[in-house]
């Protein structure tokens, strides 16, 4: 009989089945937690998960990780429950190097806090996923950018970085307008370089070097537009991931900087070189 | 009943970790049918230790004395800090009696979610006490998670200087683990930190 009215009750569940990125975990209680999910196709999604701190759930609760879902809930509107199942944990891959990770948390602390909830962004969440593999590869940082160009794009932010806003040369694009974010040839934005941002060469129609300077470049550009425009009406502004992120990949940018520069010769000690070789 | 003072014990004991209303009442009841055997005693015991026990000023540890019987205990290794999250991982290395060195107590791990900055941890006492040179290696105990990790690296990061070994806990199968029961996560990371066979 129990049984009977349980399977009964359950007919009139709101129930859906899909696949998503974990985003956010905020403990609920003493043993559950509260998650959000970018879900393949219904986008950033909040649902309720019991026994979140077990060992079992503890591993598949790690941000960046990719889970099956089910989310079942008496009204459609209400937060619901998720059962979740690990598919892929990405985290423990990049656990070892930690710009690659603070990148990964930095991008789902990104979705978490600018998309809205329940509006499907499946290319998005693809995307997502495609950052995710190559953060182990040797172009993560420009992919990085990349999917944040994409973010803003999805969020109805597009920059056009293919031609000149000015009307000068496509092909030596140099700056974006902080106003519009377009292009600007080197030309047309040298009168107003300080106010302009930088446009790292790898975003540029010809392509162009993918180094940390250049990558280090976009995250500066992607910063402002995501500051001043996704986050401007945000009470609490920009992700703090997303914030520590780029510290980091500034600090070590700097500290390998300094490093070349300690290794090598001077422009004295080259002189010197170049008179001792000449006089042997 | 409801607000006397068995009220106010059964909801204060319902605050704590594992304990609802239920089980409040049940040792409530438990505790007002044994006063002169328990509850008092249990009292008094409640009392010295919110008045003795202090977190140690050096390692964060929570001890009678200050500093705690570990930074006192001249027998242990001065030159190895271990750095843990919380007290109670540094009560499960003791445990082990594998370890015999120095530890410093954070107090939590970096989590952007959770409003828990450098600021709120106690980093900049580490920082400080690695910054002798007596202290040659720092073993960073912290949680195989994003958050541990996160506060692995940025504690390594500031503590880094010439001389000091920066060293981490090994990730991967567990003593008696099975690697069909394992998750993916775990095998990635032991496959990672795979070494020589002696």
């Amino acid at each position: 009989m129990a049984f009977l009215s349980i399977w009964l009750y359950s007919l009139g569940m709101e129930k859906w089945q899909d696949q998503g990125i974990v985003l956010e975990v905020r403990s609920h209680g003493e043993n559950g937690a509260i998650v959000s999910l970018l879900t393949a196709t219904r986008g950033r999604y909040a649902g309720y998960v019991h026994g979140a701190h077990s060992t079992k759930m503890r591993g598949t609760l790690e941000v960046g990780n990719l889970v099956d879902v089910n989310w079942s809930s008496r009204l459609a509107e209400s937060l619901g429950t998720f059962s979740l199942e690990l598919s892929r944990n990405h985290a423990a891959r990049l656990m070892h190097d930690a710009l690659r990770l603070g990148g990964l948390q930095s991008a789902c602390a990104l979705c978490a806090a600018a998309l809205p909830e329940r509006e499907g962004h499946p290319g998005l969440f693809q995307g997502l996923l495609a950052l995710f593999d190559v953060l182990d590869g040797d172009v993560w940082g420009a992919a990085y950018v990349l999917w944040e160009i994409a973010l803003l794009k999805e969020l109805g932010f597009s920059l056009d970085l293919t031609r000149c806003a000015g009307g000068g040369d496509a092909e030596d694009l140099a700056y974006v307008s902080p106003k519009t974010g377009r292009a600007v040839s080197r030309l047309a934005g040298a009168p107003y370089k300080e106010k302009l941002l930088n446009l790292p060469p790898f975003l540029r129609p010809q392509g162009g070097a993918v180094d940390d300077e250049a990558v280090l470049t976009g995250l500066l550009m992607t910063s402002y537009f995501l500051e001043h425009w996704v986050f401007i009406h945000h009470t609490q502004g920009i992700p703090e991931a997303r914030s520590r992120f780029r510290l980091r990949f500034e600090s070590r940018f700097v500290k390998q900087e300094d490093q070349r520069r300690l290794e090598a010769p001077s422009g004295a000690e080259q002189e010197m070189d170049r008179s001792i070789y000449a006089a042997g | 009943m409801q607000d006397g003072p068995l009220h106010h014990l059964i909801k204060a004991l319902s605050s704590l970790p594992g304990l609802g209303n239920r089980s409040a009442r049940r040792i409530a009841l438990h505790m007002l049918g044994r006063r002169e055997s328990l509850m008092l005693p249990l009292a008094r015991l409640l009392e010295r230790a919110a008045a003795e026990i202090k977190a140690c000023y050096i390692c964060g540890n929570l001890d009678v004395l200050e500093p705690c019987s570990l930074c006192q205990d001249g027998q242990r290794a001065q030159n190895q800090i271990c750095v843990v999250a919380q007290i109670g991982d540094l009560w499960a290395i003791e445990r082990t009696g594998a370890y015999k060195g120095l530890y410093h107590v954070l107090g939590g791990l970096l989590s952007a979610l959770d409003g828990i900055g450098p600021e709120q941890l106690g980093i900049e006492g580490l920082v400080l006490r690695t910054r002798s040179p007596d202290i040659q290696e720092v073993i960073l105990a912290l949680s195989a998670t994003v958050d541990g990790q996160s506060t692995a690296h940025y504690v390594a990061d500031r503590i880094m200087r010439t001389g000091l070994e920066i060293t981490h806990l090994a990730h991967g199968v567990p003593v008696g683990g099975e690697l069909d029961y394992l998750d993916d996560g775990t095998i990635t990371t032991a496959l990672r930190s795979r070494k020589a066979s002696e």
